[in-house]
């Protein structure tokens, strides 16, 4: 096996634009490894051979030619199949769009192949992004390179699981309640969820609107800051983009200086309820960031105890309304359809089979909740939960320049293991929910393994609204002095996969 | 099925009637409210469509600026407040016309609210106004158009398969709702009528809409209800939709007023539904059941921000109003000394505008009518076209009248100039030339004619000495036939009375 797939992206970026190795032996690179793990991992849903040698074959040409060169040209990469693309299938994971080729590209996929990113294929996901640890795909689960009987996280577990398999360095996942930050805890990655607005939602799929946003996945905080500086920026196409600069997250990641920092321990986002590895890294994490010259201060947000059963009636709310559109008239699988049923009762059946549990009974509890008589009661009172949330974090960011947890409750479950309890499976969320609440950036990076399991472990850094670039330099900061500690990075922890 | 009626008189002397009208308007925005697709009129079906008004998984709205301008502009011109913040909401059901299977809609936040609209209408007493209140005017997102191919009904039950037509989807609506309208009495028919034909003409002032009711571009649903007296709660209402000319909005109510009174007068309630209006035969038939729990799911749509027009744009978009049509009408019957009568004339024949254009020109208004409603209308309805479309300007108009008053045209030799601007032979003067249209004021020509037509008349000459000058008509006509037109047909009479010596 190659080991161009143990490189990280900024160093491919360079033997690419230097011409020292074709952006097409990277992707074939990459692809082998796929063909060689992914029976095992099951991280892509699809792959896309020839795209991806044809956009390699492309950055080539241009450096052939001499023209200038994005930061991460011939990078090959994993998009979450949520993300619409254009030609290629579009699943969300579900069965009621197996067979759907969208006709037009998400922005973030336009950015990237503006960009020379090399798209390897589509990564499996939990059904429309609902869950925390990929089971719930109609495909089949993703397994963690670590332990292939455990979980990747979710709902990108495809997007966590082909960066720690190395299957590919760079990632896009999407977060509406940690589903990019939870996948990076519990698989050794790094994993942003940016500033709500800061990455246009254009193209993908939406769960609920006004919590999910698109962020990068890989395997350092300098990776998925060069990402994270690919595809953000304003979209006039998403009226709830941010009409204003991207932070310099590149810059901050190459910063990595916290002294004199202010960090703030959330109270309410650790103790009870946390595994005992997930608390005795986060402390040792703690004594690190002093170490640096940081002070760490605990803070309290005492309305974030309610954050989890608001925002389980806000996303099923949004939910419920923006799956309505999944009935089979004018896009995807349509069943029932045999010429003497009514228009009702084919989208009905077309719901009733192309959906999973999962997603059911979100809708069911979204359509629930906004019902006349309810509404104020749930959603409207959810809404008032989310101001207070809002301004938990307000008070807190007055005091302090980033707020710190663990990612995730625990490290990595064996899958099956809370796939009959739903809300056993919400709670893996508690603590990034907050974050989605209030659109903010939030960041999971690896700071070790739990002792007990020897499995990763997360810590996440959370920062004001469009300070993304904070995340980064704090992030950089913990890493250098974990990786000379280590000796190397994380994933080189990993047990190798059998088929490679 | 249909239903029992009472007599309109009988059943106006029993009930009090309370109207409700919802008058949904197309805007003529270049481009959809949430994207940039064409919305121009009878395009091949599903031409005029992308991702966003597809409602394709992933595809976000994007704000039209003019949309909520327009809906402003209509707001003001109806005498509403403004809303200093307001949201879309999304209105939640299933139906295949629905690409996204919800409607983005405004629901508790409308941009405009609490306005009124004073209508005229004539009465035993005269010609009489009444106010009618505005609840509301909210923008929202037009559906696509179904058809239902085979089955009996046109409608969805019973037919073959349905085809949908995604062209209208997206396109900008302001719905513009009344509150109840009360205190009208028998004259309920006729208010409705006059609140949709005023607010047509507000509209088509603002140039927010070509408000066509046959394309759909102004649609009319009619609320109704009856009460035993004034001063009793509120009756069952029906909802009747789709009545999409004046004349149906005036039938509409009638029907529904003796519908209503012949089901309570018989002892039956009224059900609260929708009905269907049949234009072919005037009378409505039941549609769905309308119950209050009918449950669209509202909530604020999470992907549109917030709108707050600043006061100042308010302000700025209220200064620029046009007049009001009803005040220029007003107006231009005191300016123009005209009768109601007449200005309905002018009104009812659509050439209002282009006569104050003509007059703007230097027209004399009496002459610019007078083209217009008479000459220039019966040329366009011959030719099946609108008024508009006519190649005349006002700049033809006031070359011709000027030749007129100067006497080197008369009324017939105008009317061909006309016609040659309507052929597309020039401007009037290169017609006049090239057609060779002059009066002949020479009297020796005119003499000479004269003569010949006495002689081919010997007893005219005798019948007009012996007073009977109405005879002197035929030989004024056969001097206009022989010379084509051309002569003062008043120089001819004048020369011939003084040839027989006769004075008038």
């Amino acid at each position: 096996m190659s080991d161009l797939i143990r490189k990280d992206a900024s160093e491919l970026a360079g033997l690419v634009s230097s011409g020292e190795v074709s952006a097409v032996e990277v992707a074939q690179a990459h692809l082998d490894r796929i063909a060689a793990v992914d029976g095992e991992v099951h991280a892509f849903l699809h792959v896309d051979t020839e795209g991806a040698l044809v956009s390699a074959a492309a950055v080539d040409a241009k450096v052939k030619a001499g023209d200038k060169l994005s930061v991460l040209a011939g990078v090959p990469l994993g998009l979450k199949d949520i993300l619409a693309t254009n030609g290629l299938p579009t699943t969300c994971g579900s069965r009621i769009l197996d067979g759907w080729i969208p006709p037009y590209d998400a922005t973030v996929v336009t950015k990237l192949r503006e960009a020379g990113v090399v798209i390897l294929g589509k990564t499996n996901m939990d059904e429309f992004a609902m869950g925390s640890s990929t089971e719930h795909s109609a495909f089949g689960p993703t397994h963690n390179p670590w332990d292939l009987e455990r979980i990747p996280g979710g709902s990108g577990g495809g997007s966590s699981a082909c960066v720690s398999s190395f299957e590919a360095p760079l990632a896009i996942g999407t977060d509406t309640g940690g589903s990019i930050r939870q996948p990076a805890a519990v698989t050794g990655s790094v994993g942003v969820k940016p500033t709500y607005g800061g990455v246009s939602r254009y193209g993908i799929v939406a769960l609920a609107s006004s919590l999910d946003q698109a962020g990068p996945c890989a395997r350092n905080v300098l990776d998925t800051a060069l990402l994270h500086s690919v595809i953000a920026g304003h979209d006039p196409m998403d009226a709830t983009s941010i009409n204003a600069p991207v932070p310099d997250v590149v810059a901050a990641a190459k910063r990595a200086d916290i002294k004199g920092m202010k960090v703030g321990i959330v109270k309410e986002l650790g103790g009870e309820g946390y595994q005992a590895g997930v608390r005795s890294r986060f402390e040792e994490s703690v004594a690190l960031i002093e170490s640096l010259g940081a002070e760490v201060v605990e803070v309290s947000c005492p309305s974030f105890p309610a954050a989890l059963a608001a925002y389980y009636l806000i996303l099923p709310s949004e939910a419920s309304s923006n799956l309505a559109k999944f009935d089979g008239i004018r896009f995807g699988n349509r069943v029932g359809d045999d010429g003497s049923k009514s228009v009702e009762q084919v989208m009905s059946e077309t719901r009733a089979a192309g959906f999973g549990s999962e997603v059911i009974r979100r809708i069911i509890l979204g359509t629930y909740a906004l019902s006349a008589g309810y509404y104020d009661a749930y959603y409207g009172q959810a809404q008032k939960v989310r101001t207070l949330i809002k301004q938990d974090f307000d008070a807190a960011f007055a005091k302090v320049d980033v707020l710190i947890s663990p990612t995730a409750p625990t490290t990595a479950f064996k899958i099956g293991e809370k796939l009959d309890d739903p809300l056993a499976m919400y709670l893996n969320d508690v603590a990034t929910i907050p974050v989605n609440m209030a659109g903010l950036p939030g960041m999971s990076l690896p700071i070790g393994l739990a002792p007990e399991d020897n499995l990763p472990v997360g810590l996440q850094i959370i920062a004001p609204a469009m300070a993304d670039d904070r995340l980064y330099n704090v992030g950089a900061a913990i890493e250098r002095e974990l990786l000379a500690k280590w000796g190397g990075p994380i994933l080189g922890m990993a047990p190798e996969l059998a088929g490679a | 099925m249909v239903e029992a009626t009472m007599n309109y008189d009988e059943a106006i002397s029993k009930f009090d009637p309370v109207l409700g009208l919802e008058v949904h308007v197309e805007l003529g925005t270049n481009t959809k409210m949430f994207c940039g697709c064409s919305t121009v009129f009878g395009a091949p079906p599903n031409t005029q469509v992308c991702p966003v008004c597809l409602g394709l998984p992933g595809a976000l709205p994007a704000l039209n600026k003019i949309g909520v301008e327009s809906a402003i502009r209509i707001g003001l011109a109806l005498n509403c407040e403004i809303a200093e913040w307001c949201r879309f909401a999304r209105k939640n059901y299933f139906y295949p016309d629905m690409p996204k299977n919800f409607q983005t809609s405004q629901y508790d936040e409308p941009i405009a609210f609490e306005g009124y609209l004073d209508v005229e209408i004539d009465t035993d007493e005269g010609r009489k106004t009444f106010r009618v209140p505005i609840e509301r005017a909210h923008m929202e997102e037009d559906t696509g158009k179904n058809s239902h191919v085979g089955g009996a009904t046109g409608r969805i039950h019973g037919a073959d398969y349905s085809l949908v037509d995604y062209n209208r989807a997206g396109i900008p609506l302001i719905e513009i709702v009344t509150k109840p309208i009360t205190g009208t009495g028998k004259y309920a028919p006729e208010v409705a009528k006059a609140y949709v034909a005023a607010l047509r003409d507000i509209l088509r002032g603002l140039g927010v809409s070509d408000v066509k009711m046959e394309q759909g571009s102004l649609r009319c649903d009619v609320n109704l209800s009856l009460r035993e007296t004034p001063e009793s709660k509120l009756g069952t209402r029906s909802e009747t939709k789709n009545v999409n000319s004046l004349r149906s909005v005036e039938r509409a109510v009638r029907y529904e007023v003796s519908r209503h009174a012949a089901r309570l007068a018989a002892g039956d309630t009224v059900v609260q539904e929708t009905r269907h209006w049949h234009e072919d035969t005037g009378i409505s038939t039941s549609g769905r059941a309308k119950s209050d729990a009918e449950d669209y799911r509202y909530f604020p749509e999470p992907d549109l921000l917030p709108i707050a027009p600043s006061r100042e744009w308010v302000e700025e978009l209220r200064a620029a109003l046009p007049e009001n049509p009803a005040v220029r009408r007003a107006r231009l019957v005191a300016d123009w000394g005209l009768s109601e009568i007449d200005m309905n004339t002018v009104v009812n024949s659509g050439a209002l505008d282009l006569i104050v254009e003509a007059v703007d020109a230097g027209v004399d208004p009496a002459a610019a009518r007078k083209w217009w409603t008479g000459e220039l209308s019966r040329i366009a309805n011959d030719r099946g076209i609108e008024l508009e479309e006519l190649p005349v300007t006002p700049a033809h108009l006031k070359r011709l009248e000027e030749l007129i008053s100067a006497g080197s045209l008369n009324d017939k030799l105008a009317r061909q100039a006309l016609e040659g601007v309507i052929v597309g032979e020039g401007d009037i003067d290169e017609i006049v030339k090239a057609r060779g249209l002059a009066v002949v004021s020479d009297d020796g020509p005119l003499l000479a004619a004269i003569d010949e037509a006495l002689a081919a008349d010997p007893a005219v000459a005798e019948t007009i000495k012996s007073g009977k000058l109405a005879a002197a008509g035929s030989v004024v006509g056969a001097v206009m036939k022989a010379t084509r037109g051309q002569a003062d047909a008043a120089r001819v009479r004048e020369l011939l009375f003084e040839k027989l010596g006769v004075s008038e």
